[in-house]
């Protein structure tokens, strides 16, 4: 056992370092920072610079752009991409889809879908959930019925995340006839955006942003050849990225940049007549966190340790995501309470890019309040915090 | 011991409550948060002729009694429905601070045209740098030949934008953050120099900053005696900490009614989220959570009106502890709901926000724990 970097990755991390440094736009890194959203054509900006240093897509496997990164070298990068304010690259295209294309695809959609997600020419967005299918996914009722060389696809997806800068979304819909099990009824499917007969509503969240949308499908035909895989047989497949997508949402690397700012922030917050960092019970709170957090960091390493020696992420992807946004959430609500009363106001306009006018309250406390009301959605997405505890009941303690 | 409400006040609490089941629903109320006022002037009105405006006050001063326990019957009522219009700003807050300090003709011109809904008032405590501090007192006050010179900047002032007056608080004497040397003065909203930034908040309500540059008022403007405002300000505050904390105790009632409700209908792996034990048994603490919270508001709200020195610590028990179940209550009824919870379509989303700011104001829970383990 051995928690020290060799020279190699010592080497790799200035590397990273350094073309963080000249690459990261100013205005990008600032707005991550303050827990904002990039815009689209920002975050589409940044990916291309990754592209074009060759680590867009440090998950793939190397033959199709992927980066050969061990587990410590992708460690290195969370690490340092995250001190400097980087975007996360958007999961839909190069972890979600991606991955499932270039294990489940043929040749003819490799060659057809890998180039533009690598390059981010291309913005997927995730067609999973419905109205009446939230945690129970598999009785999804979005129907394609062969007609031809076409599916006609009917029915309505929700909670779909950015669907509005979509230009395509990958879908589970139901092929199979209603006598079938829910497991072994369902397809997954690749439909352009523009196809006609479908329309995207959008969804305000408590932050007041039409950050999910409704997507509605009406009589919309998709060619049977962007089916991935077999007909039917596409619950495994949604399975297996499933696992993909829990992997990465402890968000480590995030939650310990966002503890950082977050303490420098305090040592400059009065507190009649102090500072909150000297405050006993704000110290206390950020210690149990802060060590929540730590704990964390060495549970995610073990496990993408035993992945790297061959073993597929399993269960355990569970506790990482459970652990991983209880660990965010209680960031979200310190930066709350250490607003104080500026955690009151919601000026949505201070928060824009353009916005040059007076600023009410300090830095950070400005988007404190929505964040926190937004980022409830952590431990109810990607597997419900509750579904996440049945897993493990199930797949790790035999209960 | 008597733990029942009286007539009065059991007929108070239903005029409320019809109110905000006839008038006050989630989409009326979402219209008076998005208006330009950000409250309707329409039902200030019916609540002054409904006299709910003299609920706080003593009946010497034409008030309804002034007890807590009838501010906190209110304020229960009000919680429930997520009232947005400005009863703590003016009623509670600039309300509590007249009926304790004003002098005869102060009430005449303030407090009466206050409880007829013809004035609007607002409380400007806080400071940027103040947080819970109430003797952090930096806007500053210069007394000079019966006028008073007043420069600063208070933060996030409840119905800052609407008031036409203003009682700030201002350091006449002594150094920040000492108790002795601060006064409350009252101040015409459009007295030149001064300027705002008004703002909704996030749980609806209307504040603004407020910058006071060279303002000028005469030194009759004083509520109470120059310098000793200390305890007036934190009486005013414990008050509008009792309010809230009923208030909470109203919307988390509410809260915890929807999720059970919602549980019962939502189905998932063909059967109702209820049937889940884990979703059980979080729910029954929820409810527990709100039956602690409501005993010791009832608790506080009682000790309060007991006149005997007792009240800030009752008080802080009682922010603190419920501070906590609205914690608990807000984001369970969130994660049960599941994604809906997380929109800004349904009520449960709102009340949470507004279980969300109330840990924040008039004292954290952090802040009134401590507050409380050092009486
Ligand atoms: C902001 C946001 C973004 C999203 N983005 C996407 C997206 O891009 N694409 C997409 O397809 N989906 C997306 N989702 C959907 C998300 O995956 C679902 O919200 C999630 O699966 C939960 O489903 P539900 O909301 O219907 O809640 P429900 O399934 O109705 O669950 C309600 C509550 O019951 C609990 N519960 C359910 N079953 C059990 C059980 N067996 N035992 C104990 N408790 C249980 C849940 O944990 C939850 O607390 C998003 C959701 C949100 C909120």
């Amino acid at each position: 056992m051995n928690i020290d970097f060799s020279e190699q990755e010592l080497a790799f991390q200035a590397e990273v370092r350094a073309f963080l440094q000249a690459e990261l736009p100013a205005q990008t890194s600032e707005k991550v920072k303050q827990g904002l959203r990039p815009s689209k054509e920002q975050t589409v900006a940044w990916q291309k610079i990754l592209h074009k240093k060759g680590w867009m897509a440090p998950n793939w496997p190397v033959e199709y752009g992927g980066t050969g990164w061990n587990s410590t070298q992708r460690f290195i990068w969370e690490t340092e991409r995250t001190a400097f304010g980087a975007p996360e690259v958007v999961a839909f295209g190069v972890k979600m889809v991606a991955p499932v294309i270039y294990t489940y695809g043929n040749e003819e959609q490799k060659q057809r879908f890998l180039p533009d997600i690598i390059q981010s020419n291309v913005w997927w967005c995730q067609g999973y959930s419905e109205p009446n299918a939230g945690s129970d996914l598999a009785s999804l009722r979005t129907a394609a019925v062969q007609d031809g060389d076409d599916y006609v696809v009917n029915g309505t997806k929700t909670w779909t995340t950015l669907g509005q800068y979509a230009d395509w979304i990958f879908c589970l819909v139901r092929t199979g006839g209603p006598d079938m099990k829910n497991q072994e009824a369902i397809s997954f499917l690749l439909i352009d955006m523009k196809t006609p007969g479908i329309t995207v509503s959008p969804i305000y969240l408590l932050d007041g942003t039409p950050e999910v949308n409704e997507v509605h499908f009406d009589n919309v035909r998709v060619p049977v050849t962007n089916r991935i895989g077999e007909e039917n047989k596409g619950w495994t497949y949604a399975k297996y990225l499933l696992t993909h997508e829990r992997t990465g949402t402890a968000r480590v690397a995030g939650s310990k940049q966002r503890l950082t700012a977050l303490k420098a922030k305090a040592a400059n917050t009065g507190d009649g007549g102090q500072v909150l960092s000297e405050n006993p019970a704000w110290q206390q709170k950020v210690a149990e966190v802060e060590i929540e957090l730590l704990a964390l960091e060495y549970t995610e390493l073990r496990t993408l340790a035993a992945v790297s020696t061959g073993k597929a992420p399993g269960p355990e992807s569970s506790m990482l995501k459970l652990i991983g946004t209880e660990v965010q959430q209680a960031i979200d609500e310190l930066n709350v309470e250490m607003a104080g009363y500026y955690g009151l106001p919601f000026v949505p306009e201070q928060l824009d890019d353009d916005y040059d006018g007076l600023m009410i309250g300090p830095e950070l406390a400005a988007n404190s309040a929505p964040a926190y009301f937004n980022n409830r959605k952590a431990t109810i997405y990607g597997g419900s915090n509750e579904i996440q505890t049945n897993i493990i009941c199930k797949a790790i303690l035999g209960l | 011991m008597d733990f029942s409400y009286s007539e009065e006040q059991q007929m108070l609490r239903d005029s409320i409550g019809k109110f905000i089941s006839q008038d006050y629903d989630f989409d009326s109320r979402r219209a008076i948060v998005d208006s330009d006022t950000g409250y309707s002037m329409e039902h200030w009105k019916t609540f002054a002729e409904l006299g709910w405006l003299t609920v706080p006050f003593k009946e010497t001063d034409g008030g309804f009694g002034g007890s807590a326990v009838d501010l906190m019957v209110v304020m229960e009522e009000f919680g429930k429905g997520l009232l947005v219009e400005p009863f703590l700003a003016n009623t509670v807050l600039a309300g509590t601070g007249l009926s304790e300090a004003a002098n005869e003709q102060q009430k005449q011109t303030l407090l009466q045209p206050l409880m007829e809904g013809n004035l609007q008032l607002a409380f400007a405590f806080a400071e940027p740098q103040s947080r819970y501090q109430l003797a952090d007192v930096q806007c500053s006050g210069q007394i000079e030949d019966n006028q008073i010179v007043i420069n600063g900047h208070k933060a996030v002032v409840l119905n800052g934008e609407a008031a036409d007056k203003l009682l700030v608080s201002v350091r006449t004497s002594g150094q920040t953050t000492e108790r002795h040397g601060i006064s409350l003065i009252v101040v015409d909203a459009d007295s030149a120099g001064i300027s705002h930034r008004a703002y909704t908040n996030v749980d609806g309500h209307r504040a603004a900053d407020i910058w006071f540059d060279q303002v000028t008022v005469p030194v009759s403007n004083l509520l109470g005696e120059a310098d000793k405002a200390i305890e007036i300000i934190e009486m005013v505050i414990d008050r509008a900490a009792l309010a809230v904390c009923a208030e909470a105790v109203g919307a988390m009632q509410i809260s915890l009614e929807r999720t059970v409700e919602y549980t019962k209908i939502r189905k998932q792996f063909g059967v109702t989220l209820a049937s889940f034990q884990a979703l059980q048994h979080r729910m029954a603490r929820m409810f527990m959570e709100v039956e602690q919270a409501r005993s010791i508001l009832l608790m506080a709200a009682m000790e309060m009106d007991r006149l005997d020195g007792r009240a800030p610590r009752a008080l802080s028990a009682a922010k603190s502890r419920i501070g906590k179940a609205a914690r608990k209550v807000g984001q369970e009824s969130i994660q049960i709901h599941g994604g809906v919870g997380v929109t800004d379509e349904l009520d449960v989303g709102h009340y949470f926000k507004r279980l969300t700011t109330i840990q924040y104001q008039f004292g954290s829970t952090d802040f009134h724990t401590a507050r409380f383990a050092g009486s």
